[in-house]
């Protein structure tokens, strides 16, 4: 077990940084740090995948001298998909932001519990 | 191959181009194309239907005609044509029922933004849909969130933005954990094509390695979907994201979005991950008892809700439950059921929330359970609808609600430790169901100069005041299609535009109390499909 997790430190950091970024979008009352839990969710994401692709000794996966032998390259398709998924949380991110500043404006405040408690004293 | 087996992927294209296209024309024409096309695709999705139910079998379409490990794949079977038709002709007629809201609840050069979003969410179900590449499904996810908090903030208030931030943050929390679920597995077994996946899910079960690994994936697949569907306890962001936005995403929200990651969820369980590994997981149990409570919770929330449309939203979490209940039986009959209900519910529930909009509307955009006294008289139309389809939630046999509740009953009576669990709920459940739409359904009909008793206070005294003002109304009168087709314009105002709308909303009323009694009374063909198409689904 152990030597397990000590082997695979990239996997354990990344899922403890997975684990952090989820409870901070989870818990945190103020929107902007939800935001920032929710980048640091995907980054770790991001890292498990880059660290899954990895394969020592091998190098990055364009051709260079003609080598076309499998054994050169590390695997290609998780860079694929961090990059696909760093679209995707881009978007996100601006969409999150963007609402932010509207609840900003109308609200005036960032916390999340006081814009709750405002929306059922208007909901009465 | 034959030319029809294109229309997977035209479809989804085509819903895309659809949003591209209208986003440089004015907001009367971007409607027109947006109906316009849904159509075509509705069409389409029939004509593939028609041609699956014949030839049987599944297909699957490489896409660019790259080959399996590196190409992406779509795969059509029968269910997924049906889905798609189904959705389709939700998507239009809650579209048409929801006109004069969008008319009013938007800023005039805003409109074609609407259509926009509503465009894109179809493109991204239908994507949901067809897909068979685990990575496309995730970012097809993602861009229906993004379409579906566009749809609940279109109406520009400070309670909707709350709701849509709401929405956001949870929807955010799901999708996470949906990829991280995604990579795991891309770990475990070096695939992201479904079929691929699965192959390798069982050598893995067979040599018994992996076991917690796995275990832990389904999990957060299943939650992370189970989260972004609304199932009791995530449903928190739900009642503001249906209660407070323009009532088409409501509409739409509630018999669209949440049912396509359902479908995503089935559809994982039977070609990724295996339904006999499933089923031998504990998260299935979970699940099922989520489901259960989900029933029962959902429904007390309702009898609470004091505003109409937020206990029309509470009641989707009722029924939401029902869904994952069926899957958490187990068996194909349980998910047959679920399937079953995802058609009744999204029938049923698109017909109240438009017919409740007609009902506030007729009583000055109150929209208060306590006001709405007498609106069924005001608009007739909307009346007629809402008890269709209330009806139809309570489980009246003739509507589409009784049709799966009584399969639900069906596919728990396999194991004995189930049916017990399946069949209180499915009984408490119902009265539940019966006492808040009931409540509101004898409400409308009652005139508003009697002095009325409070409501929400007591549902019962309520019923023995109004009983002589109920026997007034002629249930056969009001349930009848040919009855009230003499009524349609009776709402109509003076101006063309009113009446187009008028004409639409009638149009979508009418036809969606068709589609739930063709679900009730005709349930043998869609029985038929559900359990062709679970066959071939895995």
């Amino acid at each position: 077990m152990g030597t397990n997790l000590a082997a695979n430190y990239v996997e354990v950091i990344a899922v403890i940084l997975f684990g952090i970024g989820f409870t901070d979008l989870f818990l945190h009352k103020n929107l902007i740090m939800k935001i920032i839990g929710l980048n640091i969710m995907d980054t770790a994401v991001y890292l498990f995948l880059a660290a899954k692709g990895y394969i020592a000794g091998h190098k990055a996966p364009i051709i260079v001298d003609g080598v076309q032998s499998t054994s050169a390259y590390i695997n290609p398709v998780p860079g694929g998909l961090v990059l696909t998924g760093i679209v995707v949380s881009v978007s996100v991110t601006a969409l999150m932001l963007a609402l932010t500043i509207r609840l900003y404006q109308q609200y005036h405040t960032l916390n999340l519990d006081i814009i709750a408690m405002k929306v059922k004293e208007k909901e009465e | 191959m034959s030319f029809v087996q294109n229309v997977p992927c035209f479809s989804i294209l085509l819903a895309m181009f659809a949003a591209i296209i209208t986003s440089a024309v004015r907001g009367k024409t971007a409607r027109k194309i947006c109906i316009g096309l849904t159509i075509i695709e509705g069409g389409m999705s029939a004509w593939l239907l028609s041609f699956l139910w014949k030839t049987g079998e599944s297909y699957v379409y490489v896409m660019g005609h790259f080959p399996a490990p590196w190409g992406n794949e779509l795969r059509a079977g029968m269910l997924e044509a049906g889905m798609a038709f189904f959705l389709c002709v939700i998507m239009v007629l809650s579209l048409w029922g929801g006109v004069h809201e969008i008319r009013e609840d938007l800023e005039a050069d805003k409109a074609q933004f609407y259509y926009i979003m509503a465009d894109l969410l179809l493109a991204s179900l239908l994507a949901l849909v067809y897909t068979n590449d685990m990575f496309t499904a995730y970012v097809f996810v993602e861009i229906n969130t993004i379409a579906a908090c566009g749809l609940i903030m279109m109406k520009q208030s400070d309670l909707t933005l709350a709701a849509a931030v709401r929405y956001m943050i949870m929807s955010l929390m799901g999708s996470g954990l949906l990829l991280i679920g995604i990579c795991l597995l891309y770990d475990m077994t070096g695939h992201l094509l479904m079929s691929n996946i699965k192959e390798q899910i069982i050598s893995l079960a067979t040599t018994e390695t992996y076991h917690i690994p796995l275990l832990l994936t389904i999990g957060l697949i299943s939650i992370g979907l189970a989260i972004k569907s609304a199932l009791w306890p995530f449903h928190t962001w739900l009642p503001g994201a249906y209660g407070y936005s323009t009532v088409s995403s409501s509409a739409m929200l509630s018999s669209m979005v949440s049912k396509g990651y359902i479908f995503l969820l089935l559809k994982i369980i039977y070609r990724v991950i295996g339904a006999d590994t499933f089923a031998g997981s504990h998260v299935i149990n979970i699940l099922f008892i989520f489901g259960i409570v989900g029933m029962v919770i959902g429904s007390l929330d309702a009898i609470r809700e004091n505003n109409l449309k937020r206990m029309i939203a509470y009641s989707s979490v009722a029924q939401i439950g029902y869904i994952f209940m069926g899957i958490g039986i187990g068996t194909d009959a349980g998910v047959g059921a679920g399937m079953y209900h995802i058609f009744a519910h999204a029938a049923s529930k698109a017909l109240v929330f438009i017919a409740a909009s007609g009902l506030i509307r007729a009583s000055g955009g109150k929209s208060r359970i306590q006001d709405l006294a007498g609106a069924g008289f005001r608009n007739k139309l909307a009346g007629a609808g809402f008890v269709a389809g209330a009806l139809s939630m309570i489980g009246i046999p003739g509507f589409a609600g009784f049709a799966s509740k009584l399969m639900f009953a069906q596919a728990s009576l396999v194991k004995a430790e189930l049916a017990i669990p399946v069949f209180m709920a499915l009984a408490v459940s119902t009265v539940l169901n019966a006492i808040y739409f009931m409540r509101v359904a004898l409400l409308i009909y009652t005139p508003d100069d009697v002095p009325l008793v409070d409501a929400v206070a007591g549902a019962f005294r309520l019923r023995e005041n109004q009983k002589h003002s109920v026997r007034n109304v002629q249930p056969e009168g009001v349930l009848s299609p040919e009855g009230i087709t003499g009524m349609a314009g009776t709402n109509a105002v003076a101006g063309s535009t009113a009446r187009a709308d008028s004409l639409a909303y009638a149009a979508a009323i009418l036809l969606f109390i068709a589609l739930n009694l063709f679900l009730g009374i005709c349930t043998q063909p869609v029985l038929q499909l559900i359990q062709r198409g679970l066959v071939i689904f895995g």
